[in-house]
C-alpha cells in the first residue's frame, strides 16, 4: 500500500529527531508523568493533616473574621458592619475585662517571670540534688488543672483553709482570699504561677548551663560580687531566652480562662477576676451572642499581633545565631 | 559538675563557705518540697480524712482518724472509671491521628517537597500566631456543623480528635527533624527501590525516636490537661473527661470525697511524669520554646 510506505518519509524530523534522543517515544509525558505522580503522592501523605487544618484552624480564623461583622436573628444571619463591635464597647464589663486581664498579666509577669528566673539560678548554683528540685518544680505542671485548681481552692478556704491556719499561727490577719475583691485576682496568680513556673525554671535551667563560665572569671577578676555578676553576665547571656519566654507569658496570661472560670466561677467578687476571655466565653456561650464574641476575639487578636510578631522576629534570629 | 557557674569553685572551697553552702542547700531542700510537695500531701491526706475532719477548723496536719474507704466512695459516687476511660480513649485517639497525619505530612513536607508545600507549611505555621483562645468560638460552631460532610460531632470523640491534628508546633518539630536526616540514608534506601511509605516506616521512623517521644508525651498530657475545648464539645456527663467531670460534680460530693477523686485523677499524669521524666524535660528545652 502505498500510503504505508510513504509513512516513513512523510514522518516529520523533529519526530524522528526525539525517537533517535530516547528509547521511548515521549520521554517528555512520562518525565511529566512521573513528577506529576511525584505530587499526587506527596500530597497523598499531606491531604490527612491539610484537612484537620482546614476545618479547625484555617476556615474558623476566616470565621472569626466573619462572624465578627455578622448578626443571626431568628436563623437570619445578615452583615451588622460595626454593630457587634460597638455592643462590646458599650458593655460596662468591657473594661472590667480588660482591667481583670491586664492586673492578671502584670501580676503573673511579676511573679511568673521573675520567680522561675530566681529559682533558676538558685538550682543552678547546687552540686548536689539538683535533679531532685528540678523534679519538683515541674511536678504541678503534670496535674491536671481541675486538680490543682480545685485543690488550691480547698487551700484558700477561708475558714478550713491551710493558708489562714498557717496566717493564724504566725500571728497575722487572716484573709478572705478569693472571696475578697482586693485579694482575688493575687490568689488566683499565685495559683496559676504555682501550676505553670516549671517550664519556664527548666527553660531557664537549660539557657544558664550554657552560659560560658570564663565570663564569670573574667567579671571576679574585676572585682563584681554576686548580684553584679547576675546583672553584667547572666542577665546579658541569657537574654535572648528571656525576652522570648516573657513575649510568650504576655501572649499565654493574657488569654487566662481556666484558672479564674474554676477558682471564682469566672467573674469573682464584684467582677475582680473577669478576664477578656471570659466575657468571650460568656457571649459565646452563655447569650449565644457569637457577633459580639467574634467582635472582642477580634480586638484581643489584634492586640495580641503585635506580640507574636516580635516573637516569630526573636526567634528567627535565634534560630540564625 | 563541670560548669561554672556564679560561685566561683574557689570561693565554694574555703570552710566557712562550705557551711553556708550546705545550710543553703538544706533550707532550699526544705522550702521546695513545702512549697511543691507541701500541696500535694495536703491533698493525699485529705482524702483520707473523715467529712467532719476535712472541713474542721482548725486543720489537722495529720489524719486524727485514717478513713481509706473514701477514695472507694470517691471512686464510685463521681464515676471515675468511666471519667478515666473516657479521657484514655481521648487521649491516645488523639495521640494515634496525630502521629500518623502529622508525622506523614512532617515528612512530605521535609522530604517529598510537593507542589505548594512551602505555602501549605507557612500557613499551617501562621496559625501559631493566632490566640487559641479566641478560635474556640468559631471552632465550636464548626463542630456543631462541619462543613461539605454537614455533621454535628458534639458528644462526638472526633471532636476531641480531629482538631488535635491541627497543631503547627508539632508539624514544625517534626519537620525540622527529618530535614536533620542525612540525604545519604534515604537515598540508599531509593535506590535499593523502596517506595515512600515504606522509607518513612523502615528508615525515618527509627531514626526519629527522641522526637516522637516528645510529640507523643505532649499529645497525650495535652488532652490530659484540656478542659475548656472537652467542656463544650462533650457535654453528655457520660462522655466527659476527668477534668469536666470531676468540675461539674465537684459542688455536690463532700470535701474530702472531692479531694479524694483529685489524687486519683492526679495519679496518672504524675506516672507518665515519673517513668518519662527524661524525655518530657529534654524535649521541653531542646523541643526549644513552645509558642
Amino acid at each position: 500500500m502505498p500510503s504505508a510506505s510513504a509513512l516513513p518519509s512523510s514522518e516529520r524530523p523533529e519526530a524522528r529527531a526525539q525517537r533517535d534522543s530516547g528509547p521511548r517515544p515521549a520521554p517528555a509525558r512520562a518525565a511529566l508523568l512521573r513528577s506529576l505522580g511525584h505530587h499526587l503522592s506527596a500530597h497523598a501523605f499531606l491531604i490527612g493533616a491539610v484537612l484537620c487544618f482546614s476545618l479547625f484552624s484555617w476556615y474558623p480564623m476566616v470565621r472569626e473574621f466573619l462572624l465578627a461583622f455578622q448578626r443571626t436573628e431568628d436563623g437570619r444571619t445578615y452583615w451588622a458592619g460595626w454593630d457587634n463591635l460597638r455592643t462590646v464597647l458599650a458593655d460596662p464589663a468591657f473594661w472590667q475585662a480588660w482591667r481583670g486581664t491586664l492586673l492578671f498579666t502584670g501580676l503573673a509577669l511579676v511573679l511568673g517571670f521573675a520567680v522561675p528566673f530566681v529559682v533558676a539560678l538558685v538550682i543552678n548554683e547546687f552540686r548536689h540534688a539538683q535533679a531532685y528540685l528540678r523534679l519538683l518544680v515541674y511536678l504541678p505542671v503534670m496535674l491536671p488543672p481541675v486538680a490543682s485548681v480545685l485543690l488550691f481552692k480547698y487551700l484558700y478556704d477561708p475558714g478550713h483553709g491551710l493558708f489562714n491556719s498557717v496566717l493564724a499561727a504566725l500571728g497575722l490577719p487572716e484573709q478572705q482570699w478569693l472571696q475578697d475583691p482586693d485579694t482575688a485576682m493575687l490568689s488566683v496568680v499565685v495559683a496559676a504561677t504555682w501550676m505553670n513556673m516549671g517550664g519556664a525554671t527548666l527553660i531557664y535551667l537549660a539557657a544558664l548551663q550554657s552560659v560560658p563560665g570564663e565570663l564569670y572569671e573574667a567579671a571576679e577578676l574585676d572585682g563584681a560580687g554576686l548580684l553584679r555578676k547576675i546583672w553584667h553576665v547572666t542577665v546579658p547571656q541569657t537574654r535572648l531566652v528571656l525576652s522570648l519566654m516573657l513575649l510568650m507569658q504576655i501572649i499565654a496570661t493574657m488569654q487566662v480562662f481556666t484558672e479564674p472560670f474554676l477558682l471564682t466561677n469566672g467573674a469573682g467578687p464584684e467582677g475582680a477576676t473577669t478576664t477578656v476571655v471570659y466575657l468571650i466565653y460568656q457571649y459565646a456561650f452563655n447569650f449565644n451572642d457569637y457577633g459580639a464574641a467574634a467582635a472582642l476575639g477580634l480586638l484581643l487578636l489584634v492586640l495580641l499581633s503585635g506580640f507574636s510578631a516580635a516573637y516569630v522576629r526573636l526567634s528567627r534570629t535565634a534560630e540564625d545565631a | 559538675m563541670t560548669t561554672r557557674t556564679l560561685v566561683s569553685p574557689a570561693q565554694l572551697a574555703r570552710p566557712r563557705a562550705r557551711y553556708v553552702y550546705w545550710t543553703a542547700l538544706v533550707l532550699v531542700l526544705v522550702l521546695f518540697t513545702a512549697v511543691f510537695l507541701g500541696p500535694l500531701y495536703w491533698m493525699v491526706t485529705g482524702g483520707l480524712k473523715s467529712t467532719q475532719e476535712a472541713v474542721q477548723s482548725p486543720p489537722t496536719l495529720v489524719p486524727s482518724s485514717f478513713h481509706p474507704e473514701t477514695y472507694a466512695r470517691a471512686w464510685e459516687v463521681m464515676d471515675l472509671a468511666r471519667l478515666l476511660l473516657n479521657t484514655l480513649w481521648y487521649a491516645f485517639g488523639a495521640l494515634a491521628f496525630q502521629l500518623v497525619l502529622d508525622v506523614s505530612a512532617a515528612y512530605s513536607l521535609s522530604r517529598l517537597r510537593p507542589v505548594l508545600g512551602k505555602a501549605i507549611l507557612g500557613m499551617m505555621l501562621a496559625t501559631l500566631m493566632i490566640p487559641a483562645a479566641v478560635l474556640v468560638v468559631p471552632q465550636y460552631l464548626t463542630v456543631l456543623d462541619v462543613p461539605v460532610v454537614r455533621r454535628n460531632l458534639l458528644d462526638s470523640p472526633w471532636a476531641i480528635w480531629l482538631p488535635s491534628v491541627a497543631n503547627a508546633f508539632n508539624i514544625f518539630l517534626l519537620k525540622r527533624f527529618f530535614d536533620s536526616i542525612p540525604r545519604e540514608m534515604l537515598d540508599a534506601a531509593a535506590v535499593d527501590g523502596a517506595s515512600r511509605l515504606r522509607i518513612l516506616w523502615s528508615v525515618v521512623l527509627p531514626v526519629s525516636r527522641p522526637i516522637l517521644g516528645v510529640v507523643s508525651i505532649f499529645a497525650v498530657v495535652g488532652v490530659w490537661k484540656d478542659f475548656l475545648w472537652p467542656m463544650l464539645t462533650l457535654p453528655d456527663p457520660t462522655k466527659q473527661t476527668l477534668n469536666v467531670g470531676i468540675y461539674s460534680l465537684a459542688s455536690g460530693v463532700p470535701e474530702n470525697v472531692l479531694i479524694a477523686a483529685l489524687t486519683i485523677a492526679s495519679v496518672p499524669t504524675l506516672l507518665i511524669f515519673l517513668v518519662f521524666q527524661r524525655n518530657i524535660m529534654s524535649g521541653l528545652t531542646a523541643g526549644g520554646l513552645k509558642g
